[in-house]
């Protein structure tokens, strides 16, 4: 017990000291803030998010976002009435991490979409403008790997998972993006992109978010174990072989009929053509004739 | 051009005349050019070689043929070469390489080794001889007058007649293609009055009046409340997912579940409730969140291509727009009528229901509709 008390002593001295005061309520403080941290839900949107990062990345956004989102992602119109850049308050990270990550955004002009390209910001950089534009408003999160994992599942619920996941897409997702996730054409310039071979954040993040022209599948319309699936789907019909042979994009008869056309008929009339063209004829005569 | 350019004729005679000093004499066909295979025996043995190695390149290809379908595992876990399916490629390339051996060789022997004759052939008129055109008209003329077909018009009109009623009987048969559709076109399986005794067993089980709209695939109630706004959902009635409770077996199963899935199949949408125009887009959506139906008005192809910046749902097979805030309406493509909506509620649950069936019918238009 003496052992004990004397440091508590020595420590007991100190308290009508003239920082004893400030040293326990930050103390208390600091109790307080590990503690709610520790056993707070986290899920419950962005609270990792330092002040620090939202200031870099509203830095970040009024270099590469401003001039289309507006100086506070408050949107921008045109003098008649068009948006050039929609308001930002409430698309979440998950939207800026697939605008940023797949390198659509920073665009480089405006038009009726915006491609795929190189991606522009680092992911630290694409996380601080994440933070930003979700602290303007609660939209979606950036997903758990674990959402679109089947890493914990047995073989056998794979392969229903990927069946499942079949079904969900060819009901809800060939209708733009082709029956093999091709992509495909729509109205006014815009275009369904090519979704096999897209990381599975990206596409979940899609789906979540619904960017430019493309409806939202949000965790009420299809739910998360539902939009696994369909990333499973995706994954296992880019690992299987082209069975039928050489696919040809998979974008179904333009292709496979310009190949007909162009490749089958050409060789034909090339092979007549030189049939016909070559006819080598000697200038000796028969002996007997 | 005056007549002193023309040569000189004799009018009144078909003589062909021939002048006594031809400015052009003709020079006749031009000597006869051999093949070096017909002149050379070395060329002639040469050729024969490559149309025969070409035959046992044929060969080869048939016999590739058989062996690749022997040797080739198809099914689930198919061998592969290149990613590509073995089976098939292997298939094709073996038949190709036989047809394009046994087409190259014949080609190639009758170029080089056949035997080389020039032949003309010189033009003649097509139509038979004046006489035997005569004689044919004279033998019909005959015929008409015997039978006295133009004297007895009695029996030309029965004849007449009955030729053209035989003629129809094969159009008659036509209706053995299947059953008259009758009202079912005019109502879906969302009209719970149309029922079968079965489904009907089921919903007295459910103890609720209005019909919840389910997500397809997985066949979930669909809360209002967890719509987004941008939200598309591929929705169909709730008897589709129904299920015996003895038996464990669907209710609606087989032929009958696919018939009322092309009917009944319905899209989601959620917008902002500003966004909506007409009054009856208005008035039968909940919260901005409206219910179509999927089957295009023109050919019935399911329709879910949607945009959500515009709210333009587009039919991928002939390009038909409909506007999902006003009505459905046609904006572009062939479709003829605007896009039936659905009018939906939501239920003390607050999951999504339909307050009854489409009021008009859906998918193409048909005979009786017009």
């Amino acid at each position: 017990m003496r052992l004990l008390n004397r440091p508590l002593g020595r420590l007991s001295r100190h308290r009508r000291g003239p920082v004893a005061g400030l040293l326990v309520v930050l103390l208390g403080l600091m109790l307080t803030g590990g503690l709610y941290a520790a056993f707070s839900p986290a899920s419950s949107a962005r609270e990792n998010d330092s002040a620090a990062q939202i200031k870099k990345g509203h830095q970040l956004f009024l270099v590469g976002c401003s001039f289309c989102h507006g100086n506070n992602g408050q949107g921008v119109k045109t003098l008649d009435g068009n948006q050039l850049g929609p308001p930002l308050a409430g698309v979440g990270a998950a939207a800026v991490d697939f605008q940023v990550g797949t390198g659509r955004m920073p665009a480089v002009q405006p038009g009726p979409q915006m491609p795929q390209k190189k991606p522009v910001y680092t992911q630290d950089e694409i996380d601080e403008l994440a933070a930003y534009v979700a602290s303007l408003g609660p939209g979606p999160d950036v997903p758990n790997p674990a959402d679109y994992s089947l890493a914990g599942l047995s073989a056998e619920q794979r392969q229903e998972a990927i069946t499942r996941g079949g079904e969900i897409f060819l009901t809800n997702c060939t209708a733009c993006h082709n029956f093999e996730g091709s992509g495909g054409a729509m109205p006014k310039g815009g275009f369904a992109p090519k979704i096999r071979g897209v990381e599975p954040k990206y596409i979940f993040e899609a789906m979540l978010t619904g960017p430019q022209a493309m409806d939202n599948f949000s965790n009420g319309n299809l739910s998360v174990e539902e939009k696994r699936d369909v990333i499973a789907y995706l994954q296992s019909i880019q690992d299987n072989p082209e069975y039928g042979g050489f696919g040809m994009g998979g974008i179904g008869p333009v292709s496979e009929g310009m190949f007909a056309w162009i490749v089958g008929i050409g060789s034909l009339v090339g092979v007549a053509t030189w049939i016909a063209a070559h006819t080598a004829r000697s200038s000796k005569q028969k002996a007997e004739s | 051009m005056s007549s002193d350019h023309l040569p000189e004729t004799t009018h009144g005679d078909a003589q062909h005349v021939v002048s006594a000093h031809d400015p052009l004499p003709d020079p006749g066909l031009p000597a006869h050019q051999w093949r070096p295979t017909d002149v050379d025996p070395k060329a002639a043995k040469r050729a024969e070689r490559q149309v025969a190695s070409l035959f046992g390149l044929a060969l080869l290809g048939a016999i590739g043929f058989i062996a690749s379908y022997v040797i080739f595992k198809v099914g689930d876990h198919p061998d592969t070469i290149g990613n590509l399916g073995a089976s098939n490629v292997m298939l094709g390339l073996c038949l190709a390489v036989t047809l394009l051996g046994m087409g190259v060789g014949m080609i190639q022997w009758a170029r080089k080794l056949m035997s080389d004759h020039e032949i003309v052939e010189m033009r003649h008129p097509a139509s038979s001889s004046q006489e035997d055109r005569e004689a044919a008209v004279s033998i019909l003329q005959v015929g008409l007058e015997e039978s006295g077909l133009g004297r007895r018009p009695l029996i030309r009109n029965s004849l007449l007649a009955a030729g053209g009623v035989l003629g129809l009987l094969p159009v008659v048969m036509l209706r053995d293609l299947g059953p008259l559709p009758h009202h079912t076109l005019y109502h879906t399986i969302w009209d719970i009055d149309t029922w079968t005794p079965e489904m009907k067993a089921w919903w007295q089980t459910q103890n609720r009046t209005q019909q919840r709209i389910v997500r397809d695939v997985v066949g979930t109630w669909i809360k209002a409340s967890e719509l987004e706004i941008g939200d598309l959902v591929n929705a169909e009635p709730e008897v589709m997912f129904a299920v015996d409770q003895e038996t464990k077996q669907p209710i609606v199963e087989g032929t009958e579940l696919l018939v009322d899935k092309s009917k009944a199949a319905v899209i989601l949408h959620r917008m902002l409730p500003s966004d909506i125009v007409s009054a009856q887009t208005r008035n039968w959506s909940v919260d901005g969140i409206v219910c179509y139906s999927k089957i295009c008005t023109h050919v019935g192809c399911p329709i879910s291509l949607n945009e959500r910046t515009t709210h333009h749902l587009l039919c991928p097979c002939h390009q038909s727009t409909f506007d999902l805030t006003d009505s459905g309406r046609v904006l572009f493509g062939p479709a003829a009528r605007p896009l039936p909506q659905l009018e939906i509620d939501v239920d003390d649950e607050g999951y999504l229901v339909a307050k009854r069936d489409f009021t008009e019918p859906v998918g193409p238009s048909f005979w009786e509709r017009g």
